[in-house]
């Protein structure tokens, strides 16, 4: 078991490497001179353009030698610091991002785990049940195949313009507060519940499949047979069966991570719920590169805790990697 | 590292969303491997034709090719020309009727079914043969090879593609739809790699690769000719589920508003009719249908793929 925790972290720790080491090069090794870039998309006036360049060169710190760059990218990046928004001037990268994070977990988490749940108890429900099967299963490939904004707008133009009974945009009402008060969570709630339906409607649909084929698969093994040869209930059999397909599901959750944050992304955006989804859209309209670099930067520190988290998981729901058996 | 592979299952991801190669063993693997390979191709065309999900998928997704193809020649006017009036419904001269500034929206959607083949052929061919190069040499050679690729391959796998094509593409200006289908085909292949890896690793121990490493083959031939072969199945499948992933993060990076400007996409359709404010407007036939097309395309694909599944697995055949 720590053997199997420990060559996880160490994947982890190469990947954070990897991508600090991504994030720090693709600016300076772009063809072209990244300043120059920036400042021929931000059309400034000629006279500012001086010092613009002497800002940026700061910035990048691309004044001292190229090692010396790297260490000192590093050496910033213990110290929390990834530099100043462009577009929002003195407010910090890592201010800006902090106060977008809430939202975005308030949409990830709950869609991830809720349809986790969900997808897998349908799926499960589903296989080698003729008639459901036939209903839940083209209904889980139209989902799986759906793209996320466009899931996003169809759920806001039929329940927010046309029916008018949900709000369209942003995370609670304009005339609101944050508080702890029933109206902010009542408004928090009403804004919240389209963006994360799209989630949950999307990475539902995947699970659901997912979770059929390993049933099937593993109806049929040995064990199954055997059990039902017993004389077992049927009931029995699907719940052990259940209980082996959700391992491979598990590890297709930490692989599913990505797609889920991406969608996140687009989400938000359609929604202009106040996340991380909506920061890289106006960081991307605002050639905000400071910014684009601190997102990346912090989608792929969550991505590995999260990670990392479900390993854990793992450990704990399948005992054969605690007793140092290496499954298979 | 088997711990969390625990079959040769594979669940995998693929682009948007959760997908999953079901339960295969290589075609072939399971039979005698050098039964006659004339025999087999009838025998899984036998099936083919007569599996509803494989025809049903494949026909849906050569309808779309060919309104991709010849849909353009259907009407007179141009995807991005302003000149049809703004914000009509559907008529019999607008087929799915204007933007609100003037455009035709089919002739949008044909074009755009170009680039999304383009991206999704381009895009799920390059991360293909990437991950089958780097599958076939870490599971054929192990040793330290394969810890270097496998621990290549589960980086690149942990990095959120959109996350690192975002930085990428807002650095480098994305001029065409060829360049923005190499970005997606260069992240988007670990899931493949590792898949064709544990299949290669199962595959090499057998008799029929030995006899062939004591004739003195090469290890290029072998795998070319050897190994492959007896998973051609499986390969297939996996470029269906790449092309289909393909197409979903294009769509996702042409809505970020980092794929081509120049020219149409579906995810830039559905782009300009969100920052028109079409969903206020109700202008549904704007956004609609370049939605459709993605889910017609990609779940077209992945019903195909159930079906080639159960022509080349027996197992999974009597459903």
């Amino acid at each position: 078991m720590r053997l199997y925790l420990a060559r996880k972290v160490l994947i982890y720790l190469v990947t954070f490497f990897v991508a600090v080491t991504i994030d720090w090069a693709i600016p300076r090794f772009m063809p072209g001179d990244p300043i120059q870039r920036l400042l021929s998309r931000m059309q400034t006036q000629p006279s500012g353009n001086e010092v613009l360049t002497s800002y940026y060169t700061k910035a990048f710190g691309l004044d001292v030698p190229i090692w010396k760059q790297y260490l000192n990218f590093w050496a910033a990046l213990f110290h929390g610091d990834l530099g100043r928004s462009i577009a929002d001037f003195p407010t910090t990268v890592t201010e800006l991002i902090f106060g977008a994070l809430p939202y975005t977990l308030a949409l990830l988490v709950p869609a991830i785990i809720l349809s986790f749940w969900a997808g897998n108890k349908l799926g499960a429900l589903a296989a080698r049940r003729k008639t459901l099967d036939n209903s839940v299963l083209p209904v889980s490939y139209v989902l799986t195949a759906t793209p996320h904004m466009w899931l996003g707008m169809v759920l806001a133009w039929v329940f927010a313009s046309t029916l008018a009974i949900l709000p369209v945009s942003g995370a609670y009402g304009l005339a609101i507060q944050p508080s702890w008060s029933f109206e902010f969570v009542g408004s928090f709630l009403s804004h919240w519940i389209l963006p994360f339906a799209t989630l949950f409607l999307v990475a539902c649909g995947g699970w659901a499949i997912g979770m059929r084929n390993m049933i099937i698969y593993e109806l049929e093994a040995d064990y199954s047979n055997y059990l039902s040869a017993l004389g077992a209930p049927n009931k029995l059999v699907r719940r052990y069966a259940y209980r082996n397909a959700l391992l491979p599901q598990i590890t297709g959750l930490a692989l599913a991570l990505g797609a889920v944050v991406a969608g996140a992304i687009v989400v938000e955006i359609v929604f202009s719920y106040p996340g991380l989804g909506t920061l890289t859209l106006s960081a991307i309209q605002n050639r905000d590169y400071f910014l684009i670099q601190g997102i990346f930067l912090f989608l792929i520190t969550g991505v590995l805790i999260a990670n990392f988290i479900i390993d854990v998981a793992y450990v704990l729901v399948d005992p054969r990697t605690r007793v140092g058996m290496q499954g298979s | 590292m088997a711990v969390s592979e625990p079959r040769d299952v594979t669940a995998v991801t693929v682009g948007g969303a959760p997908a999953t190669v079901e339960p295969t063993s290589p075609a072939g693997a399971s039979g005698a491997p050098d039964a006659a390979p004339i025999r087999h191709r009838s025998e899984f065309l036998y099936f083919g034709l007569r599996n509803w999900k494989f025809l049903f998928g494949l026909s849906v997704v050569l309808v779309f090719l060919a309104l991709a193809l010849f849909g353009p020649l259907l009407t007179d006017h141009k995807p991005l020309e302003f000149t049809a009036p703004t914000d009509q419904p559907p008529s019999s001269e607008y087929w799915m009727g204007t933007t609100s500034y003037g455009q035709d929206v089919f002739a949008q959607f044909v074009y755009g079914l170009r680039s999304a083949f383009l991206v999704g052929v381009l895009g799920g061919g390059i991360a293909w043969v990437i991950g089958a190069a780097v599958g076939f040499t870490a599971g054929y050679r192990g040793g330290w090879l394969d810890d270097v690729l496998n621990m290549l391959t589960n980086v690149v796998l942990v990095i959120p593609t959109l996350a690192i094509l975002i930085i990428v593409a807002a650095y480098l200006n994305v001029h065409g739809y060829a360049s923005e289908a190499v970005l997606i085909g260069l992240t988007s292949w670990p899931w493949a790699a590792r898949a064709v890896r544990a299949q290669t690793f199962s595959l090499k121990t057998r008799e029929f690769v030995d006899v062939a490493r004591l004739s003195g083959r090469s290890t290029p031939q072998i795998i070319a000719r050897e190994i492959a072969p007896n998973m051609s199945s499986y390969l297939l499948m996996m470029f269906i589920l790449l092309f289909g992933g393909a197409i979903l993060i294009g769509a996702s990076l042409d809505f970020l508003g980092l794929g081509p400007s120049e020219s149409i996409s579906l995810g830039l359709m559905m782009n300009n009719a969100f920052t028109s404010s079409a969903l206020l407007l109700g202008s549904w036939w704007w956004f609609v249908p370049p939605g459709i097309g993605i889910i017609a395309i990609v779940g077209g694909l992945y019903v195909m793929n159930v079906g080639l599944d159960e022509v080349f697995n027996p197992r999974l055949r009597e459903l």
